[in-house]
């Protein structure tokens, strides 16, 4: 009846885990009964979950990353402690929850919090560069974001119900296979890519189209925001690479469930086609994340440093180069497994050139400054703190594409620092310059500058005290993923680097308390002109937060930094009170079916991973049907009426002419 | 909005070749739809592409199991060819009648595409069936894994793409040929085309190929 399901499923005798599951699941419980009560239910269903409005898409998106930064955060700490004082001794983790921990900690990083939380701020931001009033596919944005959601809940779920998987985040074969592991960790994993990764692919479809169709008059491609550049690009690439991704899990659960041999070590099966194609995949993923990072500081360091984006066109072409050469590098992953001198000197080759568009946009952004009026805001210190760390982790990455060199550092703790340092120096001080950057924009008043400083001085240093000890301890030959050791020579780099998760989680800390002292301020923090930064791009062209139709009227765009030219404009013209002809603006209706198709496709994916086939059926069924219902509902949009776009339009633009004015008289 | 700039004028004609092409706004839905669905069909493309590498990849380990020459029949795999690009066609036929808003040619068209399908489907099936019961099942060997998961991954798009035709039918019946409706419609027919590629990627890759070896 229930599969492979019964009480020895839930870990009574591992305290870790069940008393963290404890508390997640009162937390949980208490934010519901909260809700509840205080009757807040039903506006969370009507303006938050069914919402198929863009903005309120992406704040859910970066809610979802925000959380589980928490979840993946404390498995960081786990296993920087268990590093510290496992020297000689087994520390407090036991090999089989360590190995979990390792591999949930990846897999949540990368598919649950970097994902999400770049999705999200594309999916914020996009529209409003691009001055149009939503995404392609609203609905379908919807279901992306609510399958992204499941994925994570199941990742979630496997800490209290069975067990994740114990063979890193990518689950090689094969040890991942079901004769070397055959709980249901491995399933847990592929399971929730699975329909996660139908989430991103939807997204990217949905982002791809949008920038592609979906711009305003005289919205050029050559005129697009840096950030929408990167967005295609990224988006192009989850569209190439995704697919690759599902085909290669999609083998793996074959070979598990149905006893087939794409890589198993009997009947001819082949382990090194696992490895090109979940690195075919893997490559691209890497750009997928830290290309809209390279559009966020390009955002950024334009805006803050008063300036249009140095090289435009140059910048443009680095970032397709990049997308171009990002599938032809990945074999740089395993040089060290038998590919021969020739093979590997090409993809070393390849990997040292994808370098150098890299290199460009460093410089743009280094020209940018020069010369420019800097304001170092939050978003800016995110910015410039990125530039030199991120030069860092570019030279240790060029390093190791150096096969020979590769060979004494594949699989090491320098491997570990390496990636580390381009992840969070490249993609997370991205997010979280994007978040300080577009905060006001999407709830209409600023984050605590205060707080913002602290948070990123104490995750810069945090992060250097943390990672450079792994960069060392890699020198002295330490591999990853050890569980315990007993060289001596490594220890106190165990200990420094501890210490330093210690610091960047007081930089986490500090961020919450941004969060939490904005919120109490934000009427002295409000952003009444729309244009807190004195930006250049559309977003900032309409309120804070946007109405729900984004623009009264599709702007119309006449050169690169379109709503700075509009405010050189509006001051050396006298300003015309012109009175426009508002229309009636149609949008498209809430619809509940992503959160429903969401909610049957964890049924089915908890249901596969339990063998529990009567439920998988089911599911099934209730996706289908959920999508027969969207499909035969005669209304699908409703009328915004044109009373209602002029006055909000007319209270949005007295502001702005107040902010004009202000800015001619200084 | 009324707002406006003159700068930048320039940047409109980068090459200086004298002509302005200004952008002119967001597509209409109708574009929108077939471009965001071509987008898909291309990914699954992408799918698909691996499968075929790991074909290529795994056709020779047979495990001292059955080679392709020895299990394919070439009779049944040219039934399936006719039946599928037949009803190409008849999907072809389905979408020009949806386009002049006549019922009976779409209703006709769209129940001769879903009996080919059912009959690529049902010889399919059986060749799968024949091949398990001689003990050539996807578990002999992994010449035999892949060999099943290409074709058997383009089965489940036919099976998928059946389904959807059904759904496709029962919603003019319902609807009419409404304006969203029609854009589905056009949706299918671009998927029931792109199988219709893939089948020929499949029968000259897998069966033509194979059949020699």
């Amino acid at each position: 009846m229930l599969g492979k399901l019964d009480w020895s499923a839930i870990p009574f005798d591992q305290p870790i885990p069940l008393i963290a599951g404890g508390v997640v699941l009162v937390a949980i419980l208490a934010v519901l009964i909260w809700v509840v009560v205080k009757g807040h239910l039903s506006y969370l269903w009507h303006e938050w979950i069914t919402s198929v409005d863009h903005k309120r898409i992406g704040v859910m998106y970066i809610l979802l990353a925000s959380v589980m930064l928490l979840r993946g955060g404390s498995d960081a700490i786990m296993m920087r402690v268990q590093q510290a004082i496992a020297y000689q001794s087994q520390g407090y983790l036991p090999p089989e929850h360590y190995n979990q921990i390792f591999s949930a900690h990846g897999t949540i990083m990368i598919f649950f919090v970097a994902m999400p939380f770049v999705i999200g701020l594309m999916n914020l931001v996009v529209p409003l560069q691009l001055g149009v009033r939503d995404v392609a596919f609203p609905t379908l944005n919807s279901v992306g974001f609510w399958l992204t959601a499941t994925g994570a809940l199941l990742v979630n779920l496997s800490l209290v119900i069975g067990e994740f998987a114990r063979t890193g985040w990518l689950a090689f074969p094969p040890l991942s296979e079901l004769s070397y592991s055959p709980g249901v960790g491995v399933d847990y994993y592929a399971w929730s890519l699975q329909i996660s990764g139908v989430g991103t692919l939807v997204a990217g479809i949905n982002l791809v189209t949008t920038v592609l169709k979906l711009r305003t008059k005289g919205m050029n491609y050559l005129r697009m925001p840096m950030f929408c550049w990167t967005t295609l690009a990224s988006n192009l690439l989850i569209v190439a690479a995704f697919p690759i991704l599902t085909a290669t899990l999609a083998m793996l659960l074959l070979d598990r469930y149905l006893g087939f041999h794409f890589f198993t070590n009997e009947a001819g099966g082949n382990v090194m086609m696992f490895m090109n194609l979940i690195w075919a995949w893997g490559h691209p993923e890497v750009y997928i994340l830290v290309l809209p990072a390279f559009g966020i500081f390009s955002e950024v360091v334009s805006t803050f440093s008063g300036k249009a984006l140095f090289g435009y066109r140059s910048m443009v072409l680095a970032t397709m180069a990049i997308c171009v050469i990002s599938f032809m590098v990945w074999l740089h992953h395993f040089f060290t497994m038998g590919a021969g001198p020739d093979v590997n000197a090409i993809f070393g080759i390849a990997s040292m050139i994808i370098a150098v568009p890299t290199g460009v946009k460093i410089y743009n952004w280094l020209f940018t400054m020069y010369g420019g009026r800097i304001r170092f805001a939050t978003p800016m210190l995110w910015a410039v703190g990125f530039m030199v760390t991120f030069i860092i982790g570019g030279l240790t990455g060029v390093l190791v594409a150096v096969p020979p060199a590769d060979f004494m550092l594949h699989n090491s703790m320098f491997l570990v620092a390496h990636f580390h340092n381009v992840i969070i120096g490249g993609v997370l001080f991205g997010a979280f310059a994007g978040f300080e950057y577009w905060f006001p924009k999407a709830f209409g008043f600023r984050l605590d500058e205060r707080w913002g400083k602290r948070a990123f001085w104490f995750t810069f240093l945090g992060f250097y005290i943390t990672f450079v000890p792994l960069y060392v301890a890699g020198m002295l030959g330490m591999t990853r993923r050890l569980q315990h050791y007993d060289v001596a020579a490594w220890r106190p780099w165990m200990i420094v680097a501890a210490i330093g998760m210690a610091v960047l989680s007081i930089g986490v800390i500090c961020q919450i308390m941004q969060l939490v002292v904005s919120i109490r301020n934000r009427e002295a923090l409000r952003d009444r002109t729309g244009d807190p930064w004195d930006g250049r791009s559309l977003e900032w062209a309409t309120s804070s937060p946007p109405p729900v139709f984004n623009f009264a009227f599709h702007p119309d765009v006449r050169g690169e930094d379109a709503y700075w030219d509009m405010k050189i404009a509006a001051q050396q013209q006298s300003l015309e009170h012109e009175v426009p002809e508002y229309h009636d603006i149609e949008m498209p209706r809430n619809s509940p079916t992503g959160f429903v198709c969401a909610f049957f496709a964890a049924i089915m994916g908890f249901a596969l991973i339990w063998h529990i086939w009567w439920m998988v059926i089911l599911g099934g069924i209730g996706a289908f049907a959920t999508f027969v219902v969207f499909a035969w509902r005669d209304h699908d949009e409703y009328v915004i009426p044109a009373a209602e776009v002029a006055a909000i339009d007319r209270a949005n633009l007295e502001e702005r002419r107040n902010l004009v004015s202000m800015a001619g008289a200084i | 909005m009324s707002m406006t700039a003159t700068v930048g004028r320039a940047h409109a004609d980068p090459h200086h070749i004298g002509v302005v092409i200004e952008h002119r706004g967001p597509a209409p839905k109708r574009i929108v739809t077939a471009y965001g669905f071509w987008v898909f069909l291309l990914s699954d493309i992408v799918m698909f592409s691996c499968f075929f590498a790991a074909y290529a990849v795994l056709v020779s380990q047979t495990a001292d199991g059955p080679k392709g020459s020895e299990i394919f029949e070439q009779r049944n795999v040219a039934i399936e060819t006719v039946c599928l690009l037949l009803s190409s066609f008849t999907c072809g036929m389905a979408s020009i009648a949806a386009d002049v808003r006549n019922r009976f040619w779409f209703y006709l068209g769209m129940a001769v595409t879903c009996v080919l399908g059912l009959i690529f489907l049902a010889i399919e099936f059986r060749e799968f069936a024949d091949l398990v019961s001689r003990g050539y099942g996807p578990s002999r060997s992994a010449f035999l894994s892949a060999f099943f998961s290409l074709v058997g991954c383009h089965g489940l798009h036919v099976s998928a793409g059946v389904l959807w035709l059904l759904t496709m039918m029962a919603q003019v019946f319902a609807k009419g040929f409404r304006a969203d409706v029609l854009r589905r419609m056009m949706c299918f027919a671009l998927f029931w085309h792109a199988l219709d590629i893939i089948w020929v990627g499949v029968f000259s890759v897998v069966y033509l190929l194979g059949s020699g070896v």
